[in-house]
């Protein structure tokens, strides 16, 4: 044991000072892999998070720059989550000004007219999470972030994004796999009680520890599109019915030029219609999109308790893929308050799979 | 199923949350937001730095004060139109009666303990209100509905006591760090510090007991005008070179272990006394009483290193030097509290240089701090998730939807693709001695046992009673009470020191007694049975009581201990697990996860009485945190392994539908 303690050491360019036996078979090395230490502060405020991931996650975190684009209920929870945590900055996108719809699922934004008057969702999000917690950079982006372009995406190690088409889906997805910087994208969307989360960590590779031994491991994500194009006869039989419903709908507001949650009631038969068209061409049984899924979530609010159960778990998502601690979900999440079931979902081309 | 968006269901409901930390302030948020108008909190606890990295309603400006009343206030900023009430009590408090709960249509805790979950479990079956139970650890939670009547109640199935550990243990044969600890922190610190009136174990009985006894009186004492480093010094050579030596005398004892080393001061240290005070920066002047430090004082910057033996025992020597130069007048009174950094130190060091001794692995003063404190480890995402899904059962009760409540576990690691699980809720155990009629069952020797002892280990502590009541028929052989005169005060003082056989209305084998505390309006039955012989090591108490679902966890030495202070039988109380002011986080619900399995094992509940109380495996939190540290632990990895007959589970007579 004191032998390869030394051959260790060495290679580190370190001192072995002699010691005492008793300190010998006592004393565990901990090699630190970067100099710094997390400050007094840091250390009295993250204590019980340490516990929990370790000194070295905290500080990875502490380096992290995060870019969020589309602020709603959801969204603002994970906002909360990662900020507490201790992320290094924070950047934020959504130039619309408050609404009804906008308050109604969003903690982050005080039920005040004259203080949220004339400012951006982003800019009173902002204010408040600055307050969460000091040590976090919180700040605005300005501008239309459908358009922005590769090189504004090449500060960030984590952009999460939200309302948004499926074209914007794919292209910013698009952006971030063009830089050589290993970027995690995340799109979230709750509507009515459900909610959905898709991953793409790229190529991925973590320690994996169990008991005694560590394995390397490697994941393949496949990109936001790559996903959806997997056909849907090839699918597991029992992939959740949320997957499809969420791919109509996706599909009906962008064939119909909408936007996001402005669907409503009255586009019921025609999102109906194309279920059948797109089942009719998957060769997938119509049973699998029941109608009265689609309704819920046409046009219907985000509901608080599962904004905060998927701002909960796309908050962990986050943490684990900048800490590299944990298993990171593969690679889509669903949640229906109807059943209480959160449910992973593994949609990726089976000979591209990791 | 209604949509569970609808306003109706909510705007009307008046509920009542206990508990305003971790769940409490994600909880509040979320009801606020789901459109609930009429909510009371009842908190007695007060802000902490370390809420902060989760308790997102706080900031720093409010340390020290009421969670309940910021949490309302923090709440008010982004809905000011809703009617939050803050209680800034013990919800054991006796204000807190029956009809006090009777007026919420559901009440929602998110609690740190076992007995306050009891307490308020009783009370809403009492005032038949339903209950929605939650706990957070990590990354793992869970959130239970209990209904009376209709679902079992928070106590139909067992939960895992705190852990103790033998005396001998602790005192002799220490394995791990952790007993190390507990002897650090219950048996040193507290002799030194604490009340010097307090029975200590911690001499080590030498074959030689006579000249032992002797010695020990004045050992620990500082003598007059004695120099604090000398004093240091001689209670240091003590403890860790003395008494080892005379533990290493009681040859029986190491036939099949490792030997101990004594160590002595001037080894640890390498260097003379007077170059070690020259380390010391004798000038250092702290601000306040509660900046006092050793690491400050000796430079050690990093609470996450891990000392030597030489920087632990100079820690160990610098803290007590500062304890009696700074606080003297505490010395008598002190007990350790994990928010006493030098208190802390202190306890680290010592633990770590009986470890040293007794060649087990150091560690740091960030894992010793959390070991000592019971310190639960906890992040915001969890207590978000728990308190949504919460919610959404609250609102299910509120819409009397019945058949649709779900017990709702997080999980850490995918198990049948869910990280939320949703399983359907359990009928009420009918041998339930709280939420059902059937009585327990005592084997007590009548003869020998008092009615003290009785009161003490059976009433107060198994059955989680505060104010009893004991009733043989129309006797009452004990009651506490505001109201009672001074006749009946002594009356039931002197029935106190009786044995049961000997009291006024005797008690004797097949004696039916009556147990009740009115203020939880929970009362039970006992049959008593009369038993000559106890085992010492498996029935410490000399009582054994069946039909009643919770079991102490009692470490078990791996060798037997022979002739070291095996009379003293006493469990240890480690205080490891449990009553956690802390946070938010509940022990019990980490690993009620791991023995759910064996809930459904529980034969066809018609028939078969309860199993004896269940060896639950020795997956506490406790041991969670540590395999986090690589610590040296022979526990199995603590994945969920009770979804092997998920698919039989279903099918289960059991399950509610």
């Amino acid at each position: 044991l004191t032998s390869s303690i030394q051959r260790v050491l060495s290679g580190l360019n370190l001192l072995l000072i002699p010691l005492h036996n008793v300190e010998l078979c006592s004393i565990r090395l901990k090699i630190r892999m970067d100099g710094e230490e997390l400050t007094e502060q840091e250390t009295a405020l993250y204590d019980r998070q340490i516990r929990v991931w370790g000194a070295d996650a905290q500080r990875r975190l502490s380096k992290s720059h995060i870019l969020v684009c589309g602020l709603k209920g959801t969204v603002a929870e994970f906002c909360k989550n990662i900020v507490l945590a201790g992320v290094g900055s924070l950047t934020l996108v959504d130039d619309r000004v408050v609404s009804e719809e906008a308050l109604s699922a969003n903690f982050l934004i005080p039920l005040d007219e004259n203080v949220y008057s004339g400012r951006t969702i982003a800019e009173l999000c902002c204010d408040s999470l600055k307050e969460f917690n000091p040590m976090v950079r919180v700040s605005v982006e300005k501008g239309d972030w459908t358009s922005f372009g590769v090189e504004l995406y090449e500060k960030f190690d984590v952009v999460v994004i939200s309302c948004c088409s499926l074209a914007t889906k794919k292209s910013v997805n698009g952006k971030c796999r063009k830089l050589s910087k290993r970027i995690a994208f995340y799109t979230v969307d709750c509507r009515d009680s459900c909610g959905e989360i898709f991953v793409d960590l790229q190529t991925y590779k973590y320690a994996k520890k169990k008991r005694e031994e560590t394995t390397e491991c490697q994941l393949q994500y496949p990109s936001f599109e790559e996903a959806i194009s997997v056909p849907w006869r090839v699918l597991p039989r029992k992939v959740s019915k949320l997957y499809f419903a969420m791919r109509v709908i996706e599909q009906f507001e962008e064939a119909e030029g909408r936007n996001t949650g402005e669907l409503c009631i009255e586009d019921v038969p025609g999102v109906s219609k194309l279920k059948k068209e797109l089942c009719e061409a998957n060769s997938l049984n119509e049973s699998y999109i029941p109608d009265a899924l689609l309704e819920r979530l046409v046009g219907a609010k985000e509901f608080p308790p599962v904004c905060a159960i998927i701002g909960g778990i796309l908050g962990q998502e986050v943490i684990k893929a900048i800490s590299g601690k944990g298993d990171p979900l593969k690679n889509f999440f669903f949640f229906d308050a109807m059943d209480g079931k959160g449910t992973v979902e593994d949609i990726s081309n089976p000979n591209n799979g990791s | 199923m209604s949509s569970l968006q609808q306003l109706s269901a909510t705007k009307d409901a008046k509920v009542l949350m206990v508990g305003a930390g971790g769940i409490g302030c994600e909880l509040l948020k979320t009801l606020a937001l789901s459109g609930f108008q009429d909510i009371h909190i009842i908190d007695m606890d007060t802000i902490e730095v370390s809420n902060l990295n989760r308790q997102f309603l706080f900031r720093q400006l409010h340390v020290g004060q009421s969670k309940a009343k910021v949490a309302r206030d923090a709440v008010l900023r982004f809905r000011p139109h809703i009617s939050i009430t803050p209680y800034h009590a013990n919800v054991k408090d006796s204000m807190f009666s029956v009809d006090f709960f009777k007026q919420f249509n559901v009440v929602l805790n998110g609690l740190d303990n076992l007995d306050a979950r009891r307490h308020v479990n009783r009370l809403c079956l009492a005032a038949d209100v339903p209950l929605v139970e939650s706990g957070t650890t990590g990354f793992l939670g869970q959130v239970t509905v209990h209904m009376k009547g209709k679902t079992e109640c928070y106590e139909c199935q067992p939960k895992p006591a705190p852990k103790t550990y033998p005396v001998c243990t602790i005192t002799s044969t220490p394995s791990k760090f952790v007993h190390c600890i507990v002897w650090a922190k219950d048996l040193l610190f507290a002799k030194l510090f604490g009340d010097k009136n307090q029975d200590n174990d911690l001499n080590v009985r030498s074959s030689d007991a006579a000249s032992a006894s002797e010695h020990t009186e004045d050992v620990f004492e500082r003598r007059k005008d004695e120099d604090i480093e000398q004093y240091g010094r001689r209670i240091y050579d003590h403890v860790f070179g003395y008494n080892i030596e005379l533990a290493l005398s009681n040859e029986e004892t190491w036939k099949s272990r490792n030997r101990p080393r004594p160590i002595y001061i001037r080894d640890a240290l390498l260097d003379k006394p007077a170059l070690q005070n020259g380390n010391v920066n004798k000038s250092c002047i702290f601000e306040d009483k509660s900046s006092v430090s050793a690491m400050t004082s000796l430079g050690l910057k990093n609470p996450q290193d891990v000392w030597s033996l030489a920087e632990n025992s100079r820690v160990f020597l610098e803290a007590l030097k500062l304890f009696f130069e700074n606080r003297e007048k505490e010395i008598g009174n002190l007990s350790f509290d994990k928010d006493d950094q030098l208190a802390v130190e202190f306890v680290a060091a010592a633990a770590n240089i009986r470890a040293a001794s007794f060649g087990i692995p150091l560690h740091s003063l960030f894992e010793a701090k959390g070991i000592a404190g019971n310190i639960v480890h906890a992040v915001a995402t969890t207590n978000a998730v728990v308190a949504g899904l919460i919610v959404i059962e609250a609102i299910k009760v509120l819409q009397k939807d019945a058949d649709n409540y779900r017990t709702t576990y997080c999980l850490e690691h995918e198990t049948k693709k869910m990280l939320l699980m949703p399983i359907e809720p359990y009928e009420p155990n009918p041998s339930c001695y709280v939420c059902s009629e059937t009585p327990l069952r005592l084997e007590i020797n009548t003869r020998r046992s008092k009615l003290r002892d009785f009161v003490e280990k059976i009433v107060k502590a198994k059955l989680g009673m505060n104010f009893p009541l004991i009733m043989h028929g129309p006797a009452l052989l004990y009651e506490v009470g505001d109201d009672l005169d001074d006749d009946m005060v002594k009356n039931y003082a002197a029935n106190l020191e009786k044995v049961l056989s000997e009291l006024p209305a005797p008690v004797t084998s097949g004696t039916l007694l009556t147990v009740e505390d009115l203020q939880q309006e929970f009362s039970c039955h006992m049959s008593i049975k009369h038993r000559e012989e106890f085992d010492d090591e498996k029935e410490p108490d000399g009582m054994l009581l069946s039909g009643w679902t919770a079991a102490p966890l009692v470490e078990k030495d791996d060798k037997k201990a022979v002739g070291n202070g095996g009379s003293t039988s006493n469990a240890f109380a480690a205080d490891l697990v449990d009553s956690e002011k802390d946070g938010d986080v509940e022990i019990s619900e980490g690993t009620d996860i791991e023995i759910s399995g064996k809930k459904r094992k529980l034969c066809d509940v018609s028939k078969d009485p309860i199993p004896d109380p269940l060896s639950v495996s020795d997956e506490t939190r406790n041991h969670k945190q540590l395999e986090k540290f690589d610590v040296d632990d022979d526990d199995d990895d603590d994945e969920v392994e009770m979804f092997d007959d998920w698919e039989s589970a279903s099918n289960k007579k059991k399950r509610l539908r």
